[in-house]
């Protein structure tokens, strides 16, 4: 009773229903155990793609995290122990001016990607320094925002929704600013070595990083600034 | 080992766990609606499963043994791996004993709710309980008395408990009564208990809080209606009471505390507990006495802080 | 210049303490006294320290596992002995400041640092091989991994000698765990300890999920996968799913602690029942990452040495894909008794049930593999046997509690004590110890000592049933947990049987260190020849014993399941006739300098150290840079050399069926 994916049929061989997916597989099944059957013929890996899903997945864990962090907002910003409160503290048209650096530089991101995507070293580091000043923008403008809270007497120690403020808010602008320094770090990299299949790699997962943290924001321009003053 | 002697070595432990016992087994002998509720509750879900557990435990000593390696007899099939009829069954008997505990679990849960009120036709006695590092402070607002580590009331009267904590989450529970609650900071839990006998039953935290917590332990007496009245009469002759100043005397850190009596109470206390408006503001400072020091009688108290004779130790952690 | 750091946090005074640091003093002294007089600084340092093979990391894992073992037995072994000694007008022997720590570093160390790395080394070990893999997706990060861990564990232990451990409880609950009722170092230890290992662990999770998805070798469909395989896949998708809201729940105290602020304070707005949430969000699929990695281990074994492929197999994949996804809808039933309300907790109550369906079907399925086999009763399967016995008691202790008014009356109390060991000793531990010799030959090329290996088994089941059944009763009896005195007499004679339960565990102990030793002294004899001791039926068993840096000298195709089975089958030549150069990663230091200078920060951090805290995490960024920068991280293997590798290795024929 043969086991394997042909039968015999009156004196020819037949493949067995159900194989038609493994043919290739089958066919080879009929000659003798051989070597390039039973073994990869080359190894590929692709390092590339594995690197990317890895960074995909690493994401989708800061999502996470910051997910957390919007639970804990939400839960507690209702706790202002008669403090301040989102209503007077947010000024929404400074925070709409952030937001905008902070979308027009992942554009100018993707404009760096598509530079690569170019081989174009001098593009790629012109869109990659473009994106850099609007992110150090927005970081500069959240400090700003960040000292004349404190300095009107709204620190993060003062309330639970100001602890949970500050630190969603501050998590999300020390990514950006671990995103700068990852920036800074690769246009030295494209200087030194140019565009090597590391590099590229490595500017296509920032890249991730960037947009990733754009949607963030958006989040929690969302939920923290545009749904606390209405 | 063969099978028989090894279900012996398995059941020893227990048998002899069970005769050195004796008869103390508080959850198990309830004193009251709802922890007979609860054991009723345990005992039928553990039967449901025992349906399936035993032959399952069964089964597996008798293939594996009926299937060892040296049992040439028994039939061997090393390439079938699959049988949609088992897959069924074995899907099915828990999905069914699942569906069994789901509707008890629904079921109880609503009845058995802490916030419910029992069903009875007899005004409840309400009780506010405090959680202090490492005592208990219960406060009666309407007959406007409070104790320490001791708690009383009528004997098939429901008790209406509100509970919080003045420090670290604890948890209220009298294991022979029924069901435990949190008592956290700056909130009110509820728990409704009803005591069906006189006795004396033992209470505790169940939720650790610190290095006093095992002292933290209380009486509560179930006591027949005249029986009550006259402890009431004994708590309203004490010479203590509980005003800001006393309470926080009383909330500083110490350790099995004696029972104590305050025959007055101001009346907003445990509202200003709960609303946190009589927070400590430095960190622990421990007094401890020994371990039992926690008196049968209770003592015509002082609100002072018991122990004071030694030095309070200081712990910087 | 030293922050809150002074002579005095070492506890002169305090005998029991002083003793261990003692101890521990001496065996780190023994240790590195050994490497120098043996000359092996250089060796361990390129050999292993640096090493980014996943066997020897997997290695490593599982020894830190083991150590830790040790260490948080030691801890049982105080509570046991002062819960017999204290009760009425005994007050034992450990005062309740140095009880609380001990029970606090029992749990944080058995399931931080000796159950996720005994977990995480056996995966490291085996999954790549299984999977007909080199090497995990990024190396280096997993050497990384490994010695952040390794930096968690070592702080915990610090924390003996300088300073002191929570009083909290393994979980660290507020307000307790505030700056206001936790004053001292002890929380911060037990953060930093948590945090810099959690990283670690997170990237496992993203490595192990990359490793899977994209390294199988041709023709290992998902479908084809080993049942280990699978049940890794989905513990690293629950890593990274549940650690980063670990790193919140921690960061958020740590702010609290550090900068005054008010997440879970009594004051000015915290709320402590968010960490509770946020804390078993994490903690309910924690123990799944423990368990289900156990079941695989006990899935590989049982069809194994049943001589037949494992029972149901798409009906295991699906059951552990459920129990996956349903790990996170159940976290509630740890706070039943915090007042939900009824319908909250009747949900989470059900679903807590629901996850007992799949459960339950894998304990059938594992039934009805030995069910017309042939099983050979070596040590493995005697812990499989004890597993399958003992974790359904342990679940049916856990489906009881999971009805709401019926946990009203055991929540932390002794009778849910034992129920997580009852899973976590018969389910995690079993399955650590099965697993280890299972694949120990594979691993190091020669077999544990069978005899002593049975014994500890039996001393570890007898044992763990004298110690916890007892537990069971005292919880029925009212007991609740943590205590370090009580007065109820006749709760005293329960708790000498756990103690003796105890001592019946450290014999099993004592048996597998006996069993290490003698193994080793005796491995000539035992040397695992062909690279399949049991008659393996997946393809970690066609490698050499121990395999090649390489692992395979060339992928196998893979036509079915049960991969190796089904060559041995088709009785494939594993003595392959062309052999090619093989593209391998370079050892580097760098990940355990990046852990050094990260452990620095973390002890810095406790005591308050900015300067070096800075200092610390400054440089090991500049470490990963300079890893960065680096071009030279790979090198090829040629083939000749491959090919003198594999005849010296003797790669014979595969053991026929």
């Amino acid at each position: 009773m043969s086991t394997g994916p042909t039968i015999a049929h009156g004196g020819a061989l037949a493949l067995k229903p159900g194989y038609a997916d493994n043919a290739a597989d089958a066919l080879r099944d009929l000659r003798p155990s051989s070597d390039a059957v039973d073994f990869e013929l080359e190894h590929h890996h692709d390092a590339a793609s594995t690197a990317q899903l890895g960074f995909w997945i690493y994401l989708m864990s800061d999502c996470l995290l910051f997910a957390g962090l919007f639970a804990t907002y939400s839960v507690l910003h209702v706790r202002t122990a008669g403090g301040p409160a989102p209503r007077g503290l947010f000024d929404l048209p400074y925070v709409l001016a952030e937001t905008v650096f902070l979308l027009v530089s992942s554009f100018t991101c993707g404009l760096a990607t598509l530079a690569m995507g170019r081989r174009s070293r001098s593009a790629t580091l012109g869109w990659l320094a473009v994106t850099f000043m609007l992110g150090l923008t927005f970081v500069g403008m959240e400090v700003h925002e960040f000292a004349h809270m404190v300095a009107d007497g709204a620190d993060p120690d003062r309330s639970a929704f100001l602890s949970s403020f500050f630190t969603l808010v501050a998590t999300h602008g020390l990514h950006v600013t671990c995103g700068l320094i990852w920036m800074g770090i690769m246009m030295v990299l494209v200087v030194k070595k140019g565009f090597t299949p590391a590099t590229e790699s490595r500017l296509a997962c920032l890249s991730l990083f960037w947009h990733f943290l754009d949607i963030i924001w958006v989040g929690v321009f969302s939920l923290v600034y545009l749904f606390g003053v209405t | 080992m063969n099978r028989p002697a090894r279900c012996i070595v398995r059941l020893l432990p227990l048998s002899a766990a069970l005769l050195l016992s004796g008869c103390q087994w508080a959850v198990l002998d309830p004193k009251g609606p709802i922890g007979l509720q609860e054991r009723s509750i345990i005992i039928t879900a553990t039967v449901l499963m025992l349906l399936v557990v035993v032959p399952v435990i069964a089964l597996i000593l008798i293939f594996a043994w009926r299937y060892r390696a040296s049992n040439e007899q028994a039939d061997y099939r090393p390439n079938w791996s699959h049988s949609n009829r088992i897959e069924a069954v074995v899907w099915l008997i828990p999905c069914v004993i699942v569906a069994a505990l789901g509707v008890i679990a629904w079921r109880s849960s609503h009845a058995l709710d802490p916030y419910r009120p029992l069903d009875s036709n007899v005004k409840p006695i309400r009780i506010d309980a405090v959680a202090l590092d490492w005592k208990w402070l219960f406060i009666y607002p309407d007959q406007k008395v409070a104790t320490v580590n001791q708690v009383a009331f009528p004997a098939n009267v429901p008790v209406e408990l509100h509970i919080t904590s003045a420090t670290v989450m604890n948890a209220f529970f009298i294991p022979q009564l029924g069901s435990q609650i949190y008592a956290m900071a700056g909130m009110q839990t509820q728990l409704h208990l009803l005591a069906s006998a006189p006795g004396t039953y033992q209470g505790l935290s169940s939720n650790y809080s610190g290095d006093g917590f095992s002292g933290m332990t209380f009486k509560a007496l179930a006591l027949p209606q005249q029986g009550f009245e006259a402890w009431l009469a004994k708590v309203k002759a004490a010479p203590q009471t509980l005003g800001p100043a006393a309470y926080r005397q009383l909330a500083k850190a110490s350790e099995n505390n004696p029972v104590a009596y305050y025959s007055q109470v101001q009346p907003s206390l445990f509202a200003d507990i709960v609303a946190g408006r009589l927070q400590q503001s430095a960190g622990r400072m421990v007094a401890r006495t020994a371990p039992h020091a926690q008196a049968a009688t209770p003592m015509p108290a002082t609100g002072a802080m018991p122990g004071m004779a030694g030095m309070p130790a200081t712990r910087s952690n | 210049m030293l922050g809150k750091l002074t002579l005095s946090a070492i506890p002169y005074q305090n005998p029991i303490v002083m003793g261990a640091v003692v101890f521990m003093a001496l065996a780190a002294i023994a240790v590195l006294g050994t490497i120098t007089v043996l000359g092996k600084w250089k060796y361990l340092w390129t050999e292993w320290l640096t090493s980014v093979d996943h066997k020897k990391i997997g290695a490593m894992y599982v020894i830190l596992a083991g150590i830790m073992l040790l260490r948080g037995f030691a801890d049982a072994v105080m509570m046991r002995a002062q819960q017999a000694l204290a009760y009425g007008p005994h007050t034992g022997y450990l005062p309740p400041e140095h009880f609380d720590q001990v029970f606090s570093a029992h749990g944080t160390i058995m399931i931080f640092f000796m159950a996720m790395p005994f977990m995480i080394g056996l995966m490291n070990c085996v999954l790549p091989l299984q999977i007909g893999a080199r090497d995990v997706a990024f190396p280096f990060l997993n050497s990384l991994s490994l010695w952040l861990t390794v930096v968690g564990a070592m702080l915990v232990n610090i924390s003996l000698a300088i300073g002191n451990f929570a009083r909290t409880g393994w979980l660290a609950y507020p307000p307790l765990s505030e700056l206001h009722f936790s004053p001292g170092v002890g929380v911060d230890y037990y953060i930093w300890a948590l945090q810099i290992s959690g990283i670690g662990t997170t990237l496992t999770g993203v490595n192990f999920i990359a490793t899977i998805l994209k390294m199988r070798a041709p023709g290992m469909t998902l479908m084809r996968m080993p049942v280990f395989t699978w049940t890794a896949l989905c513990t690293n998708i629950l890593i990274v799913a549940a650690f980063p809201v670990l790193t919140v729940s921690l960061a958020l105290l740590t702010l609290d602690r550090y900068l005054g602020m008010h997440f879970f304070t009594n004051s000015l707005g915290g709320d402590p029942m968010m960490y509770i949430n946020l804390i078993w969000i994490w903690g309910h699929p924690e123990v799944y990452i423990l368990i289900l990695p156990a079941f695989g281990i006990f899935s590989e074994i049982i069809a194994t040495f049943s001589g037949k492929p494992l029972f149901g197999y798409t009906s295991m994949v699906f059951a552990t894909m459920a129990i996956a996804l349903l790990s996170f809808l159940v976290w509630l039933h740890h706070f039943f008794t915090m007042g939900s309300g009824a319908d909250v907790n009747a949900f989470f109550g059900i679903t807590t049930m629901v996850i007992a369906v799949p459960t339950g079907v894998k304990i059938f399925n594992w039934l009805f593999t030995m069910y017309r086999g042939r099983v050979r009763f070596d040590s493995p399967v005697l812990w499989t046997i004890g597993f399958m016995i003992t974790f359904v008691i342990g679940g049916m202790s856990g489906v009881l509690m999971a009805v709401p008014p019926a946990d009203f009356v055991l929540h932390n109390s002794l009778f849910l004590v034992a129920h997580f060991h009852n899973v976590i000793i018969g389910g995690v531990v079993f399955g650590a110890m099965a697993g280890l010799t299972y694949w120990f030959p594979k691993v190091f090329g020669f077999r544990l000592n069978e005899t002593l290996g049975k014994a500890a088994f039996w001393c570890w089941l007898v044992g763990f049933y004298v110690a916890f059944m007892p537990l069971y009763v005292l919880g029925l009896m009212g007991a609740t947990r943590r205590m370090d005195h009580y007065d109820n007499p006749a709760w005293q004679p329960l708790f000498v049987v756990a103690a003796i339960g105890a001592a019946i565990i450290f014999c099993g102990i004592m048996l597998q260190l006996a069993q290490v030793v003698v193994s080793l002294a005796q491995r000539e004899h035992a040397r695992d020849l062909t690279g399949d001791p049991w008659g393996g039926r997946t393809l970690e068993w066609a490698t050499a014993s121990p395999p090649p840096a390489y692992n395979f000298a060339r992928i196998p195709v893979v036509r079915g399941r049960d991969a190796f089975w089904d060559m041995k089958q088709r009785g494939v030549d594993m003595k392959a006739a062309i052999y090619r150069p093989i593209h391998m990663p370079r050892n580097t230091g760098t990940g355990f300098v990046m852990a050094v200078f990260i452990g620095l920060a973390g002890f810095a951090m406790i005591w308050h150290i900015w300067w070096l805290a800075i200092g610390g995490v400054a440089a090991a960024m500049v470490a990963l840079i300079r890893h960065a920068f680096d071009d030279d991280r790979d090198y090829y293997v040629e083939a000749e050399e491959v090919r003198r590798t594999e005849i010296l290795r003797g790669r014979t024929q595969l053991r026929s069926v």
